[in-house]
């Protein structure tokens, strides 16, 4: 429903404003999805295909449904380095899912990120916004078993 | 004991991320009436979480705080267990001008910036005339610190000569750069020094409106700069003098798009639209944002307007080298034994830098990675090479925002450069044709090379690939995309050959190239190794079959005997090759 979308009025109707009314739809519902697309299109008064054209140029929209903890993993430089790659393989063999994948309980989501910002304490990972640094595999399991409690 | 009048502690995101919060938690909690703040980062990134007490004395400077109780303790009662003093063979090569206040202030606090001296800069320049501020500026000789290193009183100089009511200034704060955190340091720590630069520049340049483009990826820096905006405009410190209206300042989020940091890219991005560069001329200055005359620079460009303006253009010039002048924050990680942010005279060695800064051994370096995946790799035997903008470029690197990422011994070249334009070619917006396939191309290539499937003509391939896309690229991000696996080339290319000719990856990275095996004689029987593998590839005699491991090095890293190694691919079990 399009009505479902009623808050996009906040950020108006100028065309600039398109990029700040699909970040606000996916801090809203954490996604993207074909009704919100819709919804953007007719409230921009664009065509779907051009607000389509916008959402998968950037990396940070999200068209399919994120978990509860969203992990982020960081691959910038020094993260690479130091070993972004095992980590990756590490979660994948304690979660099963890979990067941008979700798992069947709509619990954890993988995601690669460009860079963090915080390359001193390479290689991070971030869980819904919380940064976790100087990675190993042992404080790694301990992590996602502290979320897979919480849940 | 000297009196505390208060205690600091380093919040910006890499300190919270070392656990900062629940040592102000913890110092709240048995502080009493001492005032615990939260301040930004003072650079020393491997001693987070950091603290610093201030006393009737001076300040104690506290590291890799625990957040507990009894380490509260002792922070109050002053002990002298943890404390942190600044090397001096560091403190001597650095120059603190820009970075001077940050993690030494309250981010968000005015009047604590305007008793350190803040926004008297903007005074002084209200007291020239705007034409003046911009020759101050090009008498400095400030170069742009986001990697062009245009000049920056040219750059204003274009947008004060156009004669209209409406001009845009906008910060570019969206630090794509993998490796480059100076920004971001910057933002969170100090953000009214940052908009106190682009105060004086509106008034320089006659801008009326004022953008900042930052990435979304730093909520941190987005939260500090949107409270700035507010106090200063509850202050009326955007109402520039002879104005009738108050300067319009915005942030917008950026969306993730590395291209966007390119000038033209931004200002589409600005407008709602794909972030996609477009030819030049025109160029912003003449038509811009919604066709506006728009003049952009980098967050640390603007951080050295405010002490540039206090110490007037010629001090200024006197900093750096002959071409590149002032101070240069680079932002340090990788293989050493210091990573964070310094500030040093343009003009410093690399060697400087890398061991006496950022405290890696010498011996245990294998090249430096400057300006991200737009830059090059400098090997160990040139860091003789003295920093500046133009030294750089012949070394076929460049100085790019100034992330340094330092890459050990044990590091594979090829992969380094396969990462990089893994990067690039995700991030190639797709316009120009030479740029969207031929970073492909370049890729398929690399990623071949690293399987062992690589032949000797791919790296003639590559080296006949790479300037064509150079040539053929609108933007910054395709000129440069070759530079990581060219100077990678020029350098190590021993390590290629190895992996075309021989088939094996010298540094045992590449994972196919590699075979893990288990040393039956340091073994304990512990099945730690056996419990770790997520392949089910070590069998009940210890026996780890490379048909089924993933390279994931799990047991490698729970092994409590050292027992497993990487060796070249061919001298490990593979069931196989039987």
């Amino acid at each position: 429903m399009l009505s479902d979308y009623f808050y996009l009025e906040e950020v108006g109707h100028e065309k600039g404003d398109l990029i700040k009314g699909l970040q606000l739809i996916q801090q809203k519902e954490g996604y993207v999805s074909d009704d919100a697309v819709k919804a953007v299109a007719a409230n921009f008064n664009m065509a779907e295909a051009e607000v389509e054209g916008v959402l998968t140029f950037y990396a940070q929209f999200k068209r399919v449904k994120p978990g509860r903890f969203q992990i982020s993993s960081c691959d910038g430089t020094a993260c690479h380095i130091k070993g972004t790659p095992l980590i990756q393989q590490w979660i994948q063999a304690e979660l099963g899912i890979k990067s941008g994948e979700t798992d069947k309980e709509g619990r954890f989501s993988l995601e690669t990120v460009a860079c963090l910002g915080c390359c001193s304490l390479a290689p991070v990972m971030a869980i819904n916004g919380r940064v976790y640094g100087k990675l190993d595999r042992k404080g790694l399991v301990k992590i996602l078993n502290e979320y897979k409690k919480m849940d | 004991m000297a009196q505390i009048k208060r205690i600091k502690v380093g919040v910006a995101s890499c300190g919270v991320a070392a656990g900062a919060e629940a040592v102000m938690e913890a110092l709240k909690r048995n502080a009493g009436d001492v005032p615990v703040v939260g301040v930004g980062c003072i650079g020393h990134c491997y001693a987070e979480p950091m603290v610093e007490v201030e006393t009737e004395n001076g300040s104690v400077l506290y590291s890799s705080v625990k957040g507990d109780d009894a380490s509260a303790q002792k922070i109050l009662s002053l002990s002298e267990e943890g404390r942190f003093v600044i090397p001096e063979i560091r403190s001597s090569k650095e120059a603190l001008y820009v970075t001077k206040l940050a993690g030494r202030i309250e981010p968000c606090n005015l009047e604590e910036y305007k008793a350190n001296g803040g926004f008297s800069a903007l005074k002084k320049a209200f007291s020239m005339k705007p034409g003046e501020v911009v020759d101050m500026v090009k008498v400095s000789g400030l170069r742009g610190r986001g990697g062009g290193g245009f000049p920056t009183g040219m750059k204003w100089s274009f947008l004060a000569a156009k004669q209209v009511p409406e001009k845009v200034l906008i910060m570019n704060a969206d630090e794509g750069d993998p490796g480059a955190f100076m920004d971001r340091s910057m933002m969170e720590s100090v953000p009214f020094q940052v908009l106190e630069g682009m105060l004086i520049g509106a008034y320089a340049t006659g801008a009326t409106k004022l953008f900042i483009y930052c990435r979304a990826e730093y909520p941190m820096a987005i939260k500090h700069l949107k409270i700035a905006i507010a106090k200063i405009q509850e202050a009326g410190l955007d109402r520039l003098p002879g104005r009738e209206n108050p300067l319009e300042i915005k942030i917008k989020e950026g969306a993730g798009a590395f291209v966007c940091g390119e000038e033209t890219a931004m200002i589409a991005s600005l407008e709602g639209k794909r972030g996609t560069p477009r030819f030049r001329p025109p160029f912003p200055t003449d038509s811009g944002w919604n066709s506006l005359p728009t003049a952009i620079n980098n967050v640390e460009t603007f951080a050295n307007i405010a002490p540039l303006i206090n110490m007037g253009g010629e001090a200024f010039a006197a900093i750096g080298s002959e071409k590149s002048k002032g101070t240069k924050i680079f932002a340090l990680a990788g293989d050493l034994k210091y990573p964070g942010l310094t500030e040093v005279p343009m003009g410093v060695t690399l060697a400087e830098i890398v061991y006496d800064i950022g405290g890696a051994e010498r011996g245990s370096v294998k090249a430096v990675q400057t300006g991200g995946p737009s830059g090059g790799c400098i090997p160990a035997e040139k860091f003789d090479v003295k920093v500046d903008y133009d030294s750089l470029k012949e070394l076929g690197a460049i100085m790019g925002s100034g992330g340094l990422i330092v890459i050990g011994k044990n590091r594979c070249m090829v992969e380094t450069a396969r990462y990089f334009l893994s990067f690039t070619h995700r991030e190639s917006c797709g316009k120009c044709t030479f740029c969207r396939v031929g970073t492909m191309r370049m890729y398929e290539t690399l990623e071949r090379i690293c399987a062992g499937e690589g032949c000797e003509e791919d790296i003639a391939f590559l080296e006949n690939l790479g300037p064509k896309i150079r040539k053929g690229a609108l933007c910054g991000l395709g000129q440069t995309a070759p530079n990581p696996a060219l100077s990678t080339i020029r350098y190590f290319r021993n390590e290629y050959e190895a992996h075309v000719k021989e088939k094996i990856c010298p540094s045992l990275v590449c994972p196919t190239l590699v075979d893990l095996t288990l040393d039956q004689s340091k073994c304990v029987k512990c099945k730690l190794c056996i419990r770790s593998c997520p392949a089910g590839a070590i069998s009940d005699g210890f026996v780890i079959d490379n048909a089924k491991c993933l390279k994931c090095n799990s047991c490698l890293e729970v092994c409590p005997k050292k027992a497993i190694k990487r060796v070249p691919r061919g001298q490990g079990f593979n069931s196989n090759n039987k």
